[in-house]
Order: C-alpha cells, then structure tokens, then sequence
C-alpha cells in the first residue's frame, strides 16, 4: 500500500493531532499551575523582585521645658541626593554643577563618592541638612542635575543653643557599633539617635518610630519612582516634658562670668526637678545637627577648656569647704557634739598633728569656736578635730551613707562616680598598711584629700539639708513617679534647723557676707577646692528661703580661687528665680584673688615620713581656704 | 473542475496571530528604562509586510515548479551554511554565536532559516518520490542525510538549538512518509542513550531495555546491532561531547534541571520568566503594564522570552487562547497535508507544520521551565527577520497547496 493513500494520510494526521493535542495541553496545563496555582507566589516574587522598602524617618519628639517652652524641636530640612551611574560622571557632576552652588570641598566630594561606591543603587546623599536657599539653588540647575532626589526630612533644632547644650546634647546618625546595642534597639542604619544628654537618655521615647515606603527598581537595581501603595507612615516620638526652666537657665549662661569654665546646677529640693544645669564652655547644639563638619568638631573635641566636657556631672572637684556639713552632720547624728561643743585645741591659725602643722586658711586664728561658729567661719582647726573625735572609720561610713560614694543618679548619659574611700582599706590598699597616717583623717574633715565630687551630687546633699526631713529624691530633669525618696541624715529637726541657721549666718555675717541679699535669707556655704594642676577651684552651694527653701543652687567656677565670689553667682540665680525677669546677671566681679597659697601642713621633725608619706605630698590635697 | 479555494481559515488565524505578536512585541519595547527594542515593533511591521511578499510569491509557486527547483534550492542554502560557517558574524542576543550572513558589516539574515524551508522541501521531494514507506532503517538514509548536513552545519556554528528543529522535522517527515513508530523510536534510542548517560544506573538499565526491544522488534541485524552500537557509542561518548559542549550551553542545560543552581546568572533567565508569567494570574496585569518586562527583570523579552510578555500581561486568558491559535494553525496544517493533492505537497505541508509546532512548543516550554534554554524564536512573535520571512513564504506555500486541492479533489476523504 502506497504510503500516501488516503487511508493511512488520515490514520497518521488523526495520531498527529493527538500528539499535538497532548503536547499544548501539556503547556496549557502548566500555564494553569504557575498562574492560577501559583499566582500569590509569583506576585510576591514579583513584589519582591521590584519594591525595595526605603525607611521613613519619623520625626523626633519635642523636648519642653516646665513651662512648656520648646527646647528642641523639628525644623523642615532637606536631604540632597544624587543618582549616578558611575563614579566618574556622578564626580563630573559634583565638580562641575554642584560644587559651586553647594560649596563643596574636595575631600567632601571624596567622601561623597566613598559613598557611592558602597551603594552605587541607592541615590547617594551630597548633604542631609540643606537649607531652602540651597535646595532652590539647585532645582534652578535641575537641567544640568538629571538625577536629582530631593527629599524633605525633619531636621533637629535647638532655638537656645548653647545654653542648654549640656542639657539636650545633640543628635547624630547612629554607627555601626551603636547598631549592635541594646541603648538603641529598633534603630536601623541611617537612623538619628541622641548623641548626649537628654536626647542620649531618652532616645528610645523620642526616637519615634520610622515608616516604611517603597520605591520600585528595575532589574539592575535602579531606582525608577516611588510608590504609594503600602506605605507605612512615620510616628513621631513622644514629647519630653522636662524641669528645666529655660528662663533661670539662659540666665545662668548670661551670669555665668564669661571666659571661665564651672558648672551650676539648680534643683528643686522638693521634686528633684533641675530647674538649670550650666556647664560652662558650652557649644551650640545645632553645630552637630545634619553630620558635623570635621573642622568643627576637631576644634571642639581638642579645645583646651573642652567644652564638650559636662562639668556638672563629670567634673569632679574636692567638696572642700561644704563638705564641713556632712562632718557636722555626722558628728551631730552621733551625739558627739551639739552645736555649742568646743573643741580641746583653740584656733591659732593651725594645729599640730602627729609631726605635721596642719593650717586653718586663717594664719591669725580663730580663737575657741562652737560648732556654730566653726560652720559660720569655716574654722578648719575645729573639723580637724572633729573628724579625729568622729573617727576615719566612722566619718567613712558615714559619708558613704549620706551619699558621698555613689553617684547622684540624675536621669543624664555619663555622671560620674564621685571618688569617697570606701572604707579604711582603701588607704591600705592604696599606699601599704604602714604608707599612711591618720593625718588623712584631718584632710577629709575638712573636704580635701582622696575625695572629689560632681556638682550634682553636693547639691544633691544640700537639698537633703535644705528639706525638712533630711532627705531629698533623685535629681531629675525629667520627674517620673517612680524616683524614691533617698535615704535621710538621720537627724532631729532642732539638727538640721540649727545646720541650716548656720549656713543662713554664712551668708549673713560669714565666709559669703558679701554675697547677701536684704530680701531674702539665704544660706549657703563656700568652700575651695585645693587642685593639684593649678589654681583652686571656688564653690558656693546655697539654698532658699532658708525657712522653706524651694530651690539648692550649686556652683563650681574653675580657678576662682574663693567660694565667695561664687557666692555672688549663685545668689545673683536665686534672686532671678524668685524675683523674675527683672533682675539682671550682675557685673562680673574679680574671681580671681591675689596672692593666696594653699596652706599645705607644715612638717614638723625630719622623720620617718620621707619613707611614710601623706597624701598630701602625693600632691592630692591640703586644706580648706574658705572665705 | 470545482472552483479554487483560498483557505481562509489559515489566513485568518495567521493574521490574528501576527496582530498579537506584533502588539506584544510592541509592549516588550515598552520598558521604564529606555532600551533599543522600544521601537523594534516598526522594523518587525517592515519584515511582516516583507513577509506578506514572500508569502504572495510562494503562493505563485505551482507544487511541479517547487517540486523540480528543490534540489538546487537545498544545494544554495547548504552553500549559505557553510560560507556562515567561515565568515558568518554574530549578532542580536545570540552574539556569541556566528549564524548571520553579512556583507560589509550588513547583516542580511540568518542562513539557518532558509536552510529549514530548503530541507523540507528537499526531503518533500525524495520521500514523496517514494511509494511505499521506508520499510527499514536503511531506507530512511537518504532523508537522514539531507536533514543530517544542514543539522551538522548549524550545530557547528554552534546553534544547538536550531539544529535540533532540522531533527525535529527528520523525524516529522518520516513519520507523515509512514515509517513504523517503533523505527522511529529505534532511530530515536540513541538520542535517549546520551540523555541517560548522565548515570551508570539509568544509562545500564536503559541499553537492557534497549536489547529486549531491539530482540522483540527483530529487525536486520545489521540494523539492529547499528542501532544498538549507536546507542552505546553515544552513552560511552557523552562525557566527551559533554566537555565539547560551550560553557554557555552547558549553564543552559545544567539550570534547565535546577534553575537555582545558578539564580543570578542562567537560571535567572527561568526564574524570572516564571515569575512574570505567574504574577500574571489568570487574567495578567493589563496589557504595557508588565511591570517585571517594564523593569527589565526579563531577558530578551522581544525574541526567546517574549511569551513571558503575554503570560505576564495577559494572564492565563491571554495564554489559553494564544496557544488554540497556535494549536488551530498546526491542525488547519495537518488538514491541508491530508487534503493535499499528491505526496510531496502533502510532504511540505507537513514539515511546515512540525517546524512551526517544534519552534512553538519549545520557545514556549522555555518560558515557563519546560525545555531548556534553546533560543528558538517563536513564530509569528519574536522579533526576527528571516525567521519571520521563512514562515510567511512556507504559509504561502501551504495556502497554495490548500487552494489546489480544493480544485482538484478525487477522492472525499
């Protein structure tokens, strides 16, 4: 039979158009699996395949101060980015178009293109801080800036600059190492976090939560536009309402004498709330905002009076003078004086210990003092005395109870622990069982010696003398119910009212007379700190009223020589915090003292204290120079 | 003498498939990131109206004429393959691969191409010339020869996908001359043995089954120990052609099993493809708005993935009745080769329809992970000219036979 018989044409075109019949339903049924099967796989591939999640930083939360005064808020700012296709024609552009109107340097325009090369997809960020001017600048050259982004981001703003830079410390994007920390869990690269202070402190309640949108790339990865579809919007953080009270603050930096560094701090005794906290040089907050200018920032970090430094929580200085209270107190609590105890050995301008002249600041002498008077004048040759009668044991023990050890626990990044031995061992520990004599006993009596604190935290031991019950709660900037009441002195009423009528003498007719005020009682003390590097350091802590004091103002100006110009500083602040506005920083006065040398012990006999030597000689301290 | 008829049913479904193809072609151009196939729609429009061309001339042609010009016709277009061969330059999305003609830097076209219509005809004319089937392996030489040169010839330049189709229409041809299935499966086995020479197991078990087939069938044996040592040569040598193979080609076939093995490079082709023909669902995401074709996430989106477009944009609807025009054209092919008037007629009717259905089959398989990656255009879709023309005239050639059958019909069949 012929092959092309129409018999057999038709039995094979039959089986062909089976098989064919089979072969596009083969096709059609996969077709059906994929698309229809599989249609939610593949369109989430395909989401996924376009739409890259871009981060949408939310906006900082507000920082208030009592009275609801903005300390830091969020100003419209604008980032500035560039899409390029390769390095040399995104530096073309840089160079060419950008640089003059943006005013860009080479190593900017370096670092720029660092950038780029580590995410050559992403629109490369040129400034993240432009101003309109600059944003209208450009968007006039946008012909010659094919790919331009520019987008709005809420920028950080501080409107009182550095008066309350120590306060708020300064925002900045978050680094590779603080990504792997707790302090800012949720934050992502890119994120802004709080560098310092408050900011630093309650990043996680200001931070906010950032959106999401997407923007939809192609298959080489370039951004092609954004989409709206699923966009999560930005939270902002919640607002910060503090105890600061901006007016007394900017006041402070207004009072406080310029070219000088210090630290003040003053505190609401009865809440804890800090209405200023002053650390003197400051800088302006907003210098860091956007990534800070390597030049600044090398200016600021290497500045000699290192402005960056928070000298009211970690400058530690000697107490000296003020910390006579704390011996009082004690000594008072046990019973060992009252405040008409005499001591054995009159003042006459020093007292002979062990074979060492240890000095009072006055070289003709005190004469027989009472406790009061000790306090009103500052005697130093009474504390002597009455730290030997406390004991160093006792006077260790007491100290660290009433706070002196541990750190104030202000709600601000970076306190410092005050330096306060322990215990005797310290001093065994520290120059062998033999290396020391009880001659450091003295030495502490009157604040000096192994011993420094933060402004804070003697402020923090005043407000427990200025309150009626001896005790006083954390420092606070920002009050939470849960801040518990310290520990308290533990002493009777007629005590501390008797403490506190003598620290109302100081400022009447003592060591501060000059720095009273005929309307107010207030009461205070002066103290001068020895330094090993230098000058001393001048102190006044001071409270008022005296009756039912409302606010501890405490103040630290370095190389002030005496307690009792600060003394001016610090009333100068009481008397703008009751009397308001009209009361003016009052005129600078001379801080500085001539020809004053810190009374160091005299040695008596050449002894063994060539191999046994005090810590005086160490070079940590003498005594007290109040005034 | 009854009157002559045009197969409208043919012209009709060819110009529906055309219009289709020339609308995805045009929506593949249309990408978010400008590319040189945005207007690649008007130099295909040009190529479709070249075809329309070819086609009214093929139809000029009568069966006798073609009949006697075949022979000299297969002779130009080996000649074609071998000058390719020796100064043929690569271009389009194959640049590796040397299979265009050009002169002075001109590419004129694809040498490929016309060699499939040559062949066809070519082998229309010596199996249609026979009477009786091919009654052994022997018989079927001839056809093996003509379809083996040209297959040879493109696989060295090196299209291996192309070359296949010259098997693929081998293999249709002696079926539609009537050889017995279980030669063609004979002629077949040793493909499968290289196939299964990827292991000892499967390639062992297979020549077992191989022996018993070839003990049941009891052809020559001289035939049957040919076939039975082809099979063992090709599984001993697969590890040779294996390594022979390019690198490209080797990627190609390796991802074909595992599209993961390589995501980033050829397997990216399948997932992608697969992943814009399945976020199309069943009703696509309207036509221009493909959004993996509009980002570039599909490769050659205007010739090997251009399905990928209609699967993506079109959704499952668009893929339903694209492939019954695809599956109505091959059996309106089938129709005319059984109605045709004498064998060779018959003969090249059917070898357009197995070119037509092996392209179609394989570039859309492709899309969707079925076959391997070839790079086989898709009739009547992917951009191309010569392919383009190579359809065009064989459907002028077919609607030429279809129109003398009408005329000249003895027997009602």
């Amino acid at each position: 039979m012929t092959w092309f018989h129409p018999h057999a044409v038709t039995r094979r075109a039959d089986a062909g158009r089976l098989v064919v019949s089979l072969l596009f339903i083969v096709l059609a049924v996969t077709f059906f699996r994929i698309q229809v099967l599989g249609a939610y796989h593949y369109e989430l591939e395909s989401k996924s395949n376009r739409l890259r999640p871009v981060p949408v930083p939310a906006p900082r939360g507000l920082i208030l101060d009592r009275n609801g005064v903005v300390l830091a808020e969020n100003v419209p700012g604008y980032t500035i980015a560039l899409m390029a296709s390769d390095a040399d024609s995104l530096r073309r552009v840089l160079e060419q178009v950008i640089a003059p109107i943006a005013n860009l340097d080479s190593l900017r325009i370096a670092n720029i293109i660092r950038r780029f090369r580590r995410a050559p997809h992403e629109p490369t960020i040129i400034r993240r801080d432009a101003s309109f001017e600059l944003v209208s600048a450009l968007e006039e050259s946008r012909v010659r800036i094919k790919r331009l982004v520019i987008e709005p981001q809420p920028k950080r703003s501080y409107p009182h600059g550095s008066a309350v830079a120590h306060v708020l410390g300064y925002v900045g994007e978050i680094t590779e190492e603080e990504l792997a920390t707790d302090q800012f869990r949720g934050a992502r690269g890119g994120t802004i976090v709080g560098r310092d202070g408050l900011e630093r402190q309650y990043d996680a309640t200001l931070r906010g939560r950032d959106g999401q949108r997407f923007i939809e790339v192609d298959a080489l990865g370039r951004t092609v536009k954004h989409v709206q579809e699923d966009t999560i919007p930005a939270e902002q953080g919640d607002t910060l309402h503090t105890t600061l009270d901006i007016e007394l603050q900017t006041f402070v930096e207004e009072a406080f004498p310029d070219g000088w560094r210090g630290a003040v701090v003053a505190m609401d005794p009865r809440t804890g709330g800090i209405l200023a906290l002053y650390s003197s040089p400051s800088y302006d907050p907003n210098l860091f905002v956007g990534g800070m200018d390597p030049e600044i920032w090398r200016s600021l970090s290497r500045a000699a009076d290192n402005p960056l430094f928070n000298r009211a929580i970690e400058g530690r200085y000697a107490p000296a003078s003020p910390f006579k209270l704390a011996v009082a107190a004690s000594a008072l609590r046990r019973g060992i004086v009252d405040f008409d105890s005499r001591m054995d050995v009159p003042c006459e301008g020093g007292m002979l210990y062990g074979n060492r002249y240890f000095r009072c600041w006055r070289e003709e002498g005190h004469g027989e003092l009472t406790l009061h008077e000790a306090i009103l004048h500052s005697c130093d040759v009474y504390f002597y005395q009455l730290g030997l009668r406390i004991t160093l044991a006792d006077l260790l023990s007491d100290g660290a109870a009433m706070g002196f050890l541990d750190p104030a626990g202000i709600d601000l990044p970076d306190e410092r622990t005050p330096i306060f031995p322990p215990s005797v061992a310290y001093y065994d520990e520290r120059y062998g069982p033999r290396g020391w004599t009880s001659g450091v006993t003295l030495n502490l009596a009157i604040g000096q010696g192994e011993h420094s604190q933060t402004v804070i935290n003697v402020v923090k031991f005043f407000a427990k003398l200025a309150n009626p019950h001896g005790a006083a709660p954390e420092p606070r900037l920002v009050l939470d119910d849960a801040s518990a009441e310290e520990s308290s002195l533990g002493l009777t009423a007629e005590q501390l009212a008797g403490l506190r009528e003598a620290l109302v003498m100081v400022v009447e007719e003592g060591t501060a007379v000059g720095a009273r005020l005929s309307e107010l009682r207030i009461a205070g003390k002066t103290g001068t700190a020895q330094n090993p590097h230098g000058l001393p350091h001048g102190w006044f802590v001071g409270f008022a009223p005296a009756e039912n004091p409302e606010i501890v103002v405490g103040a630290v100006v370095e190389f002030a020589e005496h307690g009792s110009s600060v003394a001016y500083l610090v009333t100068n602040i009481i008397q703008r915090h009751f009397f308001g506005p009209e009361v003016q920083p009052s005129p600078v006065i001379d801080y500085l003292l001539p020809s004053d040398s810190a009374p160091q012990p005299i040695r008596i006999l050449p002894d063994s204290s060539l191999t046994s030597r005090t810590p005086a000689e160490v070079g940590v301290g003498g005594a007290a120079q109040p005034r | 003498m009854e009157r002559h008829n045009l197969d409208k049913a043919l012209v009709a479904l060819v110009v529906v498939l055309m219009g289709v193809g020339l609308a995805t072609l045009y929506s593949a151009g249309q990408t978010d990131v400008p590319s040189s196939v945005a207007d690649i729609w008007k130099r295909q429009l040009i190529w479709i109206g070249l075809g329309v061309v070819g086609a009214l001339a093929a139809f000029r042609f009568s069966p006798r004429l073609l009949e006697w010009v075949a022979p000299a016709f297969y002779g130009f277009a080996i000649l074609l393959l071998i000058w390719t061969l020796f100064f043929g330059v690569g271009g389009g999305t194959a640049s590796a691969t040397k299979s265009w003609i050009g002169i002075f830097g001109v590419r004129l076209g694809q040498p490929a191409e016309v060699a499939k219509l040559a062949t066809i005809l070519m082998l229309a004319r010596i199996l249609g010339a026979r009477r009786h089937p091919p009654a052994g392996i022997w018989e079927a030489l001839p056809a093996g020869i003509v379809a083996g040169i040209p297959f040879a010839l493109v696989a060295l330049q090196p299209d291996l996908g192309s070359a296949i189709v010259f098997i693929a229409i081998l293999f249709g041809a002696l079926y539609w001359a009537g050889l017995k299935p279980s030669l063609l499966l004979l002629l077949l086995s040793p493909g499968i043995s290289l196939l299964l020479s990827f292991s000892t197991w499967s390639w062992g078990i297979w020549i077992v089954c191989l022996t018993l087939f070839v003990l049941w069938m009891r052809p020559y044996i001289l035939e049957g120990l040919s076939i039975w040592f082809a099979n063992a040569i090709t599984g001993a040598a697969a590890l040779t052609l294996w390594e022979r193979l390019q690198p490209y080609q080797q990627r190609r076939l390796l991802s074909f099993l595992d599209p993961d093995i390589d995501p980033r490079a050829t397997g990216w082709h399948i997932i992608q493809s697969k992943i814009a023909v399945g976020s199309g669902g069943a009703f696509g995401v309207g036509y221009l708005e493909g959004t993996q074709k509009r980002l570039a996430f599909l490769p050659a989106q205007h010739t090997d993935f251009i399905y990928s477009v209609v699967g993506e944009e079109l959704g499952f609807l668009g893929v339903l009745v694209t492939l019954s025009l695809f599956a109505a054209v091959i059996f309106v092919l089938l129709r005319v080769a059984r109605k045709a008037n004498d064998p060779f007629s018959s003969m090249v009717v059917a070898g357009v329809a197995i070119m037509l259905l092996t392209h179609t089959i394989v570039n859309i398989g492709m899309t969707i992970g079925l076959m391997p990656i070839t790079g086989i255009p898709l009739p009547f879709f992917s951009y191309g000219g010569s392919f383009m023309l190579t359809c065009c005239i064989s459907i002028g050639l077919v609607l030429r036979v279809s129109w003398e059958a009408h005329g000249l019909r003895h027997l009602n069949v």
